[in-house]
């Protein structure tokens, strides 16, 4: 009976071992499941899966990069010599003009279009300053006169450097990240900047000044702000905020980049008050009696003894804020209008990374690249929010060995 | 300026910086208060929505998020538990209860949208479970799981040391002393996270957005590989694409408002209890 006990015990001991790994093991999964996905994007071609792009052999131009492949079939680029081929205009052909040059017998449409790759290499063959955007499965037999072009794979400096966010554009969708992480740095910083006096203030006003009655108001408060779902707060924005923003700056839309960064500043204030409240609350009492007994007020030993000794607690709340505010999804996504292009000043339209992943995973057929470059949005996120909360924990340890 | 001037300027401005943030939170409040309240109804309540979601109820929904309540706990409450107990009594203070406080941190930073991306790679697709109940609910659950581990910390914390040692030193053992003693003072607080964190679960939307939530189903689950509606999404959708957004403003209006009711409740009765007992441990 003893024994069994024992046993039981031990047992019970080690499933407690375990899931105190718990945390690990899911950080671990997160980061496995999420790099797996994203750093396929960088396998992927660029073109969509099972299409590739064609001319003429006489072409001597061998590989197109995504954007250049994106500006002709925009007409952006009208003249091969842009791209280091002869003087020619370019003659963009897409698969569906096919069907108006033929009859569906020329094409032996009632057998799956048999003829189709051989009058595909027709045209081709009789064009020199052709370029055509064909699914494989119809391909023209690549001979002296048709070759493929090198489309090669999405490398991470077109990620990661890139200027446009066109996941769907056809033939070569664009995959740069730069306006994204600026909208995200955009309404971030500039909801910091908003919240950050206000929750300072508000921090101490709590700590330093505050009755025991006050404070008893003002912390549930606090905690309730804290946990209002992001969704009301995205509702609030759009029926309040939105129409606010729009009028106040006589505004063609209300939905911006500023819209989203009030927002993202009343959602960050409970982060940065509950924070920095805490490190202020912290400051030894000698120190403070030191000051008020040397004769200072209470305000100069509030800024003069107070905030610098709590100086790494309220860095830590900021950093904390921040990382609030770049990952939040909901009400930005409600809010900020949500136009994927470069952000030139705080009132117009910009889209945030979480706010991208929601919008579009949806969309985003399992395995493509339009999924992968959403994952590797999430991979960035993660980055981002590790690094933030790395940062807070170093910044608070260093209080501990300067203070004591 | 002299000092006395400038001390009461400055506190002068906190004081209205204290105003502006409760000013802020009854405005929200407020808001939804205002114009949900003439929605809700027992028939709001208990019906699905109709004429492409610009009538009827939330019903649907809140079953649904119900649903992923009480899924995401059965998984993260116990494990959570567990995991504080392990860290808190049995680890002792060295290099592994670091490490794993560190990462519990760092997961309580994630975005709850990389939750949702990870859960949709990992349980929808890897494993196979489909936009489902489990999936949403296994999702969630890890979402919460730092919260529910840091409150049970706190509690076992309270837990003065010298209740340990007097049961140790009559010859209980770690468990009994854990089981026995520790467990049954901190039993009020570990429940307050609990609240806490169903209030947290029930509100989320970014991690359900691809493991479980659908734009309209009125029908019920029939298991937990069946998908449902939730709350929070269901506002987002109405809120932003409905059919005819301005029909569905009140029903909108009124989602909004359950969904605060609920987060509201939570937070009174976790502040509840934590005063009610926080007195009796320090008599006690």
């Amino acid at each position: 009976m003893k024994k069994l006990r024992k046993i039981l015990e031990r047992v019970i001991e080690a499933m407690l071992t375990v899931s105190g790994a718990v945390t690990s093991i899911a950080i671990l999964l997160i980061v496995a499941f999420l790099f797996r996905e994203g750093l396929g994007l960088f396998k992927s071609p660029t073109v969509e899966r099972g299409y590739a792009v064609y001319v003429n052999s006489a072409n001597p131009v061998q590989s197109l990069l995504p954007w250049q492949l994106k500006e002709i079939f925009d007409f952006q680029i009208e003249n091969w010599n842009e791209l280091g081929g002869p003087d020619e205009e370019i003659r963009v052909f897409r698969f569906n003009e096919i069907f108006s040059l033929y009859t569906d017998e020329q094409l032996d449409a009632d057998n799956d279009y048999a003829l189709l790759p051989e009058r595909l290499a027709e045209v081709i063959a009789a064009n020199p300053a052709i370029i055509a955007y064909l699914p494989q499965r119809y391909a023209p037999v690549e001979d002296e006169s048709v070759k493929t072009v090198q489309t090669g794979t999405i490398t991470m400096a077109q990620f990661f450097l890139g200027r446009k966010w066109m996941p769907t554009a056809k033939p070569a969708a664009q995959f740069g990240v730069l306006p994204l992480v600026l909208g995200t740095l955009m309404v971030s910083f500039m909801a910091i900047l908003i919240a950050l006096p206000l929750g300072l203030g508000v921090a101490i006003y709590m700590s330093e000044l505050a009755s025991e009655r006050v404070r008893r108001l003002l912390k549930p408060a606090i905690e309730l702000l804290a946990g209002i779902p992001s969704v009301v707060y995205g509702f609030f924005g759009l029926v309040v905020l939105v129409p606010l923003v729009q009028r106040t700056f006589n505004l063609d839309v209300g939905e911006t980049a500023f819209t989203g960064s009030l927002i993202l500043a009343i959602m960050a204030l409970p982060t940065i008050i509950t924070v920095a409240e805490d490190a202020m609350r912290n400051t030894p009492r000698a120190m403070r009696e030191a000051s008020l007994a040397m004769g200072a007020t209470d305000w100069q030993t509030i800024y003069r003894v107070v905030i610098p000794y709590s100086l790494s607690g309220i860095s830590a709340a900021v950093v904390l804020g921040i990382g609030r505010a770049i990952g939040e999804t909901m009400a930005v996504l409600m809010v900020t209008g949500n136009a994927a292009v470069m952000p030139h000043t705080l009132f117009e339209p910009v889209r945030t990374i979480p706010a991208t992943i929601a919008a579009e995973l949806g969309e985003a057929a399992s395995g493509s690249s339009h999924y992968q470059a959403l994952f590797m949005l999430g991979c960035i996120l993660f980055v981002i929010t590790l690094i933030v909360s790395i940062t807070a924990e170093a910044i608070s340890k260093r209080k501990h060995e300067v203070g004591v | 300026m002299n000092r006395k001037t400038s001390q009461s300027l400055a506190f002068w401005i906190f004081r209205v910086f204290g105003i502006i943030v409760l000013g802020i939170l009854l405005w929200i409040i407020g808001f939804v208060v205002y114009n949900g309240i003439g929605v809700i109804s027992w028939e709001f309540l208990t019906t699905a929505p109709t004429d492409g979601m610009t009538a009827g109820g939330i019903m649907p929904a809140i079953v649904g998020t119900m649903c992923l309540v009480l899924g995401s706990m059965i998984f993260a409450f116990p494990l959570g538990v567990m995991s504080a107990i392990y860290t808190q009594e049995y680890a002792g203070n060295g290099f592994v209860v670091k490490f794993i406080r560190v990462m519990t941190n760092n997961l309580a930073g994630i975005p709850s949208i990389v939750f949702g991306l990870f859960g949709m790679a990992l349980f929808v697709n890897t494993l196979g479970f489909g936009d489902s109940i489990l999936a949403g609910s296994l999702t969630l659950g890890i979402l919460v799981l730092p919260l529910v581990i840091r409150t049970t910390e706190e509690a076992l914390k309270s837990v003065p040391q010298s209740f340990r040692s007097g049961s140790l030193a009559l010859g209980a053992t770690k468990l009994q002393t854990t089981r026995k003693v520790v467990l049954p003072m901190a039993f009020p607080n570990i429940i307050t996270g609990l609240i806490l964190s169903i209030g947290r679960v029930s509100g989320e939307t970014a991690p359900i957005l691809f493991t479980v939530a659908a734009y309209f189903l009125p029908k019920l689950p029939n298991s937990i590989f069946d998908q449902v509606m939730a709350l929070p999404y269901h506002l987002y959708v109405i809120a932003t694409t409905g059919k005819d957004i301005e029909a569905s403003r009140p029903i909108a209006y009124g989602t909004a408002l359950v969904l605060i009711a609920i987060v509201l409740i939570m937070n009174i009765l976790a502040t509840m209890l934590r005063r009610h007992f926080g007195k009796k441990v320090k008599t006690g």
